[in-house]
């Protein structure tokens, strides 16, 4: 096999133009280090001529060494990597392999067997196109093996290689063989994994792995080799609508806008309408430029830069595409997680998303369930640790476009970083996107918002005034809960400063107290409206970021940002609080508008020019505002 | 390549995956690096790595420059090929030369090759990071090359001191790759990761990537030290009493400094001939590499210190 082809020798320009156009086939081999893996890896490489006289030679020695084979070559030897694990004996990582034949490229993951490394395991299945599941002859179908079974079923692959290994132990026992085979069967259909080859087989000794065996007679299947250069290989162009993430755009001159990014599902060609998600902006397909010349067709696998024929807003992160079958949009999910950061996930913590090219912010809530990998049996946990799986809501910051990871695996599967060392901590498999409502298990309260909300006879919602210190917030609030009080409206004004010394009194000045205050505020005004509540919020407020977040927790149309607008000079010259005084002696730091920055409104619902209008006229201005919005019944 | 679809066959080749999945990592390392650098060491992987990165951005230029960490000891047509493809290709071309081992006049006939290639390259490498702030840098290292590679991730994660820590590496998942760094920390990228000597081999031969001619053979002046035919590329190479270089025809599967990089014998002068040498050969391609033969498990220790 490999590379012996008489070709090269007598004609090699004939054998460039075979190999240039051979395929590529990725997979995972699964196994510990007794089922004889690494022996079988160091097989494949050895049949395929990749090991060199001079490997060959530190191969001899070492096996003298260090080998398990009594003097004869150890080719786990071969593909024992670091230092540090051939000292321990095994292997404790993702090692990539390559070797080709005649007729295929293949990209080997070899990954360790042991409990504590799933995260290895599934990292090595996700770029898998199929799997080598080893098994000692001698002892057949194993917990491991089931648990591999199932951490490939998960990751999506559907095609397995059962590797019935060491027969040579078991005198080349057809009735081993097929019992091995029978059991395995019988468990696979119950994760969904149907698509099995039972190859018998000595990795040591070499029997079917590149030739049939004279040990095995019986056996009239594929080689191992034989069968990995001929299986079909799981064609991603055959699958599904177009989709594209968009990586980077590329701009080189003002005439040309592309957006470049790898095809990871369908094809494209020119004329195509495509869907911009998560915008939903529609256009169509100008060019596919590469540097080659342009394409009239370019499919799943590809990196290409596509233009469009209208001038949109595409930026990287999103996803381009077919406008008639578009992914779904969502910002909460349920998952798979397989947790891989050595801290404990923690629910409720804010850790970054990556899916496709883009990251977002998301928080995961308590596991519904872990799932035990070597019985699958689901049981309750309220976090997951290393190496365990369960299955969780996710909540987004934003919403990004998805496929379910069975439909789409690059459209589906998402990585989990901690912000604080950046390190990647977790992976996941999109099931399905979640209604707002599904996610977060309320509370049932009979007596709703909607009930307060009509007993009062007023709508709720929250009028936040946000303005620099000393810009008449306070004087306007309070003028205007005392006309709504006085019209028998239910109301209740939170003031900046009487809440900094209750609730918020733990909190200082600095940018990230700031937003713990607004925040703090934000929450009390939304139980507040549940109440019923016309909520007067007056708070400095500098950051955009907060108001936002406070806009995002009450329902649509609750929120009423009023913006105080007074010049700085002006609420300086004013100086109710002698606060600006001290703050310019430098006896205050992270003042507003001093040393720490104010984020006007961009479009406040109310913009209140106190150089133009009086404290009342302004409380006018707001009442009027309350009552055009129906906040105060009838 | 030929990105053009066979409408009977409408699977990937194997080097049209490689060269999409390369693209694909050189666009999502720039497009979440602040400064960027491709280290360009004018080797053959170097060739390829260039190339793909002219396609990668097309019609764009390459939104990086190039650095090679020169250690003034490379053959001289390498210099040549080096000035004569950056100006055809009108990409940016940074060239950093420890200053220290200028000073000190750092050989590897004086002072050793371990010191050379320490002082040099580790550390001549560690300083143009550092000088030009650099946070993401490509190199053209293969997986296949050496074992402890097979387990170098796509995106390797440097500390603020550029040392790889084994416990550092974050698994890499489907496509997704984690560029986020903290203060002080550099990505290295390596977007050649999954090919190997015969992919690269076939790629050049498919695209017609120019290489430095001294891949090819011609004849030569060598002279044999330790059973390792060395090239007298200039005259700073001190011979020994009586040694003679002599004209043979050779060529070489790896360019580094000349004094330590070792010519094999071969008539094979043109790309398919090279090709079909590499296909029939028995020994491995670094084994021309004299760093390599110091300890088993050297190259792990070199990669903990900064090296590629």
């Amino acid at each position: 096999m490999a590379h012996t082809s008489d070709l090269i020798a007598s004609d090699i320009d004939a054998y460039l133009e075979s190999h240039e156009h051979k395929s590529l086939l990725r997979f995972i081999t699964c196994g510990s280090v007794d089922d004889g893996k690494s022996t079988l890896i160091g097989r494949l490489l050895y049949e395929s001529h990749l090991v060199f006289e001079d490997h060959l030679a530190a191969l001899e020695a070492d096996s003298r060494k260090v080998g398990t084979q009594g003097g004869d070559l150890d080719f786990a030897l071969l593909v024992d990597g670091l230092a540090a694990e051939r000292e321990q004996g095994i292997t404790i990582d993702v090692a990539y392999r390559f070797f080709s034949t005649e007729r295929r490229k293949f990209i080997v993951a070899d990954t360790p067997g042991h409990e504590q490394y799933t995260r290895n395991m599934v990292t090595g299945a996700s770029t898998a196109d199929l799997a080598v599941i080893l098994i000692d002859a001698r002892k057949g179908v194993l917990t491991q093996t089931r648990r591999h079974s199932f951490l490939v079923s998960l990751l999506g692959i559907r095609k397995v290689v059962l590797a019935v290994n060491k027969l040579d132990m078991v005198d080349y026992s057809q009735d081993v063989h097929n019992r091995i085979e029978e059991d395995y069967r019988t468990f696979a259909a119950g994760i969904g994994i149907t698509d099995i080859v039972a190859i018998p087989m000595s990795a040591l000794k070499g029997d079917n792995i590149t030739e049939p065996s004279a040990n095995t007679p019986w056996y009239h299947g594929p080689t191992l080799i034989g069968y990995l250069e001929t299986v079909e290989i799981a064609d991603e162009v055959e699958f599904g609508p177009f989709r594209m993430p968009v990586q980077w755009v590329s701009r080189p001159d003002l005439d040309f806008r592309g957006f470049a990014g790898q095809i990871v599902g369908g094809s494209v060609r020119p004329g195509d309408q495509v869907r911009v998600l998560p915008s939903g902006q529609i256009s169509t397909v100008s060019r596919i430029v590469t540097f080659d010349g342009d394409l009239d067709e370019a499919v799943a696998g590809l990196s290409v830069t596509i233009t469009l024929t209208d001038e949109i807003d595409v930026s990287r992160g999103d996803v381009l595409a077919a406008a008639a079958d578009p992914p779904g949009v969502a910002d909460q999910f349920e998952a798979h997680v397989v947790w891989m950061g050595e801290h404990e996930m923690l629910p409720g913590r804010p850790y970054l998303l990556k899916l496709g090219t883009r990251t977002v912010g998301a928080t995961i809530t308590q596991p519904k369930y872990k799932i035990n990998v070597n019985t699958l049996e689901h049981t309750a946990t309220k976090t997951l640790e290393l190496n365990e799986i369960g299955v969780c809501n996710l909540s987004l910051d934003r919403a990004v476009a998805f496929d379910p990871y069975a439909a789409n695996r690059d459209m589906g599967g998402f990585v989990l970083i901690d912000r604080l060392t950046n390190n990647t901590v977790g992976a996941g498999l999109i099931h399905f996107a979640l209604r707002r409502a599904d996610n977060i298990h309320w509370q049932s309260i009979e007596v709703d918002k909607a009930a307060h909300a009509t007993l009062k006879g007023q709508r709720p919602c929250v009028v936040w005034f946000t303005g620099l210190s000393g810009s008449g917030k306070s004087t306007i609030a309070n003028l205007v809960e005392k006309q709504l009080h006085a019209q028998g409206r239910h109301t209740y004004l939170l003031d900046g400063d009487n809440v900094r010394h209750g609730l918020n009194k733990d909190l200082g000045f600095t940018e990230a107290d700031r937003v713990e205050n607004i925040r703090r505020v934000a929450e009390v005004s939304r139980l507040m409206v549940d109440a019923g509540l016309i909520v007067l919020v007056s708070f400095i407020s500098p950051f955009r970021a907060e108001r936002e977040l406070a806009r995002s927790m009450v329902a649509d149309g609750e929120f009423l940002e009023i913006f105080v607008d007074t010049p700085l000079e002006v609420a300086e010259q004013r100086d109710p609080k002698g606060l600006y005084r001290k703050a310019r002696l430098g006896e205050l730091t992270n003042f507003t508008g001093i040393d720490s920055p104010y984020e006007a409104p961009e479009r406040p619902d109310l913009h209140v020019d106190t150089t133009a209008l009086s404290s009342e006229q302004a409380a006018e201005r707001v009442i009027d505002l309350l009552r055009a919005h129906g906040a105060l019944g009838t | 390549m030929t990105t053009r679809l066979d409408p009977h066959h409408r699977t990937l080749t194997h080097l049209q995956r490689l060269e999409a999945e390369s693209i694909a990592i050189m666009r999502e390392a720039v497009a979440e690096a602040e400064h960027p650098v491709m280290l360009y060491s004018v080797g053959k992987d170097s060739s390829v790595m260039l190339h793909l990165a002219m396609k990668a951005f097309y019609p764009a230029k390459p939104p990086f420059p190039l650095l090679h960490v020169d250690t003034t000891w490379k053959f001289q047509e390498m210099y040549e090929f080096r000035d004569k493809l950056v100006a055809e290709l009108g990409v940016d071309l940074l060239v950093h030369r420890n200053p220290e081992c200028v000073e000190l006049g750092i050989n590897p006939f004086t002072h050793g090759s371990a010191v050379h290639t320490d002082m040099w390259k580790t550390e001549g490498l560690k300083q143009a990071l550092d000088l030009h702030r650099f946070d993401v840098a490509f190199g053209g290292a293969r997986r296949d090359e050496e074992k402890s590679r097979a387990k170098e991730r796509i995106f390797s994660v440097r500390t603020a001191q550029h040392r790889w820590d084994a416990k550092q590496q974050r698994p890499e998942l489907w496509r997704l790759y984690n560029v986020r760094k903290n203060v002080g920390e550099s990505i290295r990228v390596f977007p050649l990761s999954n090919w190997t000597e015969l992919d690269v081999w076939q790629y050049i031969h498919l695209e017609e990537i120019p290489i430095v001619p001294l891949y090819y053979a011609a004849p030569r002046p060598v002279v044999e030290r330790d059973g390792t035919l060395i090239m007298v590329d200039d005259d700073r190479m001190p011979l020994a009493p009586g040694e003679v270089p002599e004209q043979r025809s050779v060529r070489f599967r790896t360019l580094g400094c000349y004094p330590l990089t070792g010519a094999i014998e071969s008539t094979a002068d043109t790309l398919t001939g090279i090709i079909q040498e590499m296909l029939l050969t028995t020994t491995s391609e670094r084994q021309g590499r004299v760093i390599d033969h110091d300890s088993s498990g050297s190259m792990e220790k070199k990669k903990q210190e900064g090296y590629f």
